[in-house]
């Protein structure tokens, strides 16, 4: 059976060009960089290059970029940094919809004595801009807002909240794990001082991250070590992904304009197929500033670890908020914090698509999807069709 | 992913008795689409008892599902009286077992039935009594002592994998541990079966004969067994033993350690002089 993978929020499949840029660095040159000889010397240049691919890809210097081993490192290093340099200063602003990263770094900084201010968002998934800033205090050390959202593909206007910590001297962190590679970020112009991103979300391999430090920002390192990364983040390189990273931050530039195009359109046709053919059907999260290639959508009257299941026998991949796929027993965080109504996100699926999705596949999610549902809904004691049928897309 | 077994994913992907018995004479309705699962039973019991018919509704995973299907497949033919001891555990044992964070959903099957069989009784179907502790889910101290008795609980997330209690906000969670606490408290004099003197005796002789005695005999020592009284083992070197006082603290330890892991942990051993 065929595997239809409409979950690259969750990860991505290694490009093959990334992955034929790194074998040589497993066989042949697998020195390390820090050695005096010229076999250790020259895998030093090829991470030289690699970052400077991350840099061009976010419109930074090289020097702004330091390698981690995955997003959730970048952004403990950011906080951790902050709250670090910042002496004196207790205060973290994050919002409700953070990924787990940001949220329970931050939760457990607060059982610790620093105070938290979760912005929170409204029924479409946009941030509260005014209790934003009023949030913005003397006290505060580092806020940290996502750029846009892995559950709904909601984009915050993070560089106008940016601007506002700029103003008040306050170190501003986004997680752009979702972000980047998909739209057009440009750190040359933009007034972050710290981003996050992470490979595997973008066809690089799992195990490598990227935190951005804007050059003249106070940072203290997370990871503390060797030399490495000029003594800002310890540890042996991870010199073949670090390359595989480099070449696929080249390749997502290349790509932007298609996943903003042909992925984008695919999208649309996969969302509007599924709410016209599904009753009680519905999108979750604002549809014009989001993210071209994720689309959230939400069946009543049935749970979402059945759907994936039996989406699970066609070969389908995706993700769902329901209690039961988010391992506790409530729904998403994310769908929970717009108000999404429990009985609605109890059934909410994720599609996320890549540059690899073809029309093809498309095609058949959109031919099954409607008996998926239907199946789920014969078997609940709150499908009653007779009422319900003229609701369509509700 | 869940692992779920080969049964359970059978009794998912080709649900048994799905839907509504037309003349049902029993009915229970449990969970809620806020909490994510919720079932529907419908029997027909006929007029010798039996369940003729049995069918079910889920909203829920596909372990909802399952628990309801394998339900419905147990209950017909059964009569009342053996429907009414089908646990929750045997809902689970039926398919195989279930992961342990999916427990709720058989408990879920459980409840529908008791639901369903107290209507057929004409008992008043029960509202919820007792003292609400989990405001998430709606569930109350009566339900997590029955849960903790049924199914021998000990710890709050199993509590919450039972009954959903403390999966929420977790305000809850000291609450739960003290229903724990003291539950367990009643059921600690009963915890444990006592042995009676004779087999006490028999069990010790074996021991020493078994795992003792060889590697004593292997230095040309022996041990005599006694007497016992109550939890005192009364024994008596003998051979290369009796006359070996630099080994007298290792042989009480070995022959205490051994009973006292094999036999009944109070035990205390003591060499009664020749």
């Amino acid at each position: 059976m065929k595997t239809i993978y409409l979950d690259n929020n969750a990860t991505t499949q290694v490009a093959p060009e990334v992955l034929e840029t790194m074998l040589p660095y497993y066989h042949d040159f697998y020195g390390n960089p820090s050695s005096a000889y010229s076999f250790g010397g020259q895998v030093g240049r090829k991470i030289q290059e690699a970052r400077e691919q991350v840099a061009a890809l976010i419109g930074a210097m090289p020097e702004e970029i330091i390698f981690t081993s995955c997003g959730s490192e970048s952004d403990n290093t950011a906080i951790m940094s902050a709250l670090s340099t910042e002496t004196g200063k207790a205060h973290i602003v994050t919002s409700r919809v953070e990924h787990p990263a940001v949220k329970v770094l931050s939760t457990h900084l607060s059982d610790k004595g620093y105070r938290l201010t979760e912005i929170p968002v409204n029924r479409e998934g946009q941030l509260d801009m005014d209790r934003y800033q009023e949030s913005l205090i003397r006290d505060t050390a580092i806020v940290s807002l996502m750029w846009a959202n892995n559950e709904t593909g909601v984009i915050f206007p993070v560089e106008e909240a940016a601007q506002m910590a700029r103003d008040r001297g306050i170190i501003f962190h986004t997680d752009a794990v979702q972000a980047a590679g998909k739209i057009p970020i440009d750190m040359k112009n933009s007034t972050i001082d710290m981003l996050s991103l992470s490979g595997h979300k973008i066809h690089a391999p799992k195990g490598t991250g990227v935190l951005y430090v804007r050059k003249g920002t106070r940072f203290s390192p997370f990871l503390i070590g060797g030399h490495q990364e000029k003594g800002r983040r310890g540890g042996t390189e991870n010199t073949a992904s670090i390359i595989g990273l480099g070449k696929a931050c080249e390749l997502a530039a290349l790509n932007m304009e298609e996943e903003n195009t042909r992925v984008k359109s695919l999208r649309d046709k996969l969302e509007k197929e599924i709410l016209g053919r599904v009753p009680n059907s519905r999108l979750n999260g604002e549809s014009l500033n989001r993210l071209p290639n994720t689309s959230n959508i939400s069946f009543e009257f049935v749970e979402g670890e059945a759907i994936l299941l039996l989406m699970d026998e066609f070969g389908i991949c995706a993700s769902s908020g329901s209690a039961c796929t988010s391992g506790s027993l409530q729904p998403s965080h994310v769908l929970r914090a717009m108000g999404v109504p429990f009985t609605m996100a109890h059934g909410s699926i994720r599609f996320s698509m890549s540059i690899y999705n073809t029309e093809e596949e498309i095609d058949f999610v959109i031919d099954k999807i409607p008996s998926i549902i239907e199946k789920l809904r014969i078997l609940s004691p709150y499908w009653k069709p007779d009422e319900q049928a003229c609701t369509t897309g509700a | 992913m869940w692992e779920y077994t080969d049964k359970v994913k059978d009794h998912f992907l080709k649900p048994r008795n799905a839907g509504e018995v037309e003349d049902a004479n029993a009915i229970g309705e449990v969970g809620s689409m806020a909490c994510g699962d919720a079932l529907k039973l419908s029997l027909k019991v006929d007029e010798n008892g039996k369940v003729a018919d049995a069918k079910f509704q889920t909203f829920g995973c596909a372990s909802a599902i399952a628990s309801a299907s394998a339900l419905t497949e147990m209950l017909k033919g059964k009569t009342v009286e053996e429907a009414d001891k089908i646990t929750n555990q045997d809902i689970a044992d039926f398919l195989g077992g279930l992961p342990k964070e999916k427990m709720h959903c058989s408990v879920l099957g459980r409840q529908a039935l008791e639901q369903a069989l107290a209507q057929y009784k004409g008992e008043q179907v029960k509202e919820k009594e007792g003292e609400i502790v989990c405001e998430c889910f709606g569930v109350t101290d009566l339900e997590i002592e029955k849960a903790i008795r049924e199914n021998d609980l000990s710890t709050v997330e199993e509590v919450t994998n039972y009954t959903k209690a403390g999966g929420g906000c977790e305000n809850c969670h000291d609450n739960i541990q003290e229903i724990i606490t003291k539950v367990r408290a009643e059921e600690m004099p009963v915890a444990k079966p006592t042995l009676t003197n004779i087999q006490k005796i028999r069990m010790i002789e074996e021991i020493i004969e078994r795992e003792i005695r060889p590697s004593l005999k292997h230095d040309g020592g022996d041990i005599e067994l006694i007497d016992v009284v109550g939890n005192r083992v009364l024994v008596a070197k003998r051979g290369t033993c009796a006359v070996c006082h630099a080994s007298e603290q290792t042989f009480k330890n070995l022959v205490e350690k051994k009973l006292q892991e094999l036999v009944l942990p109070e035990l205390v051993v003591e060499e009664v002089p020749q």
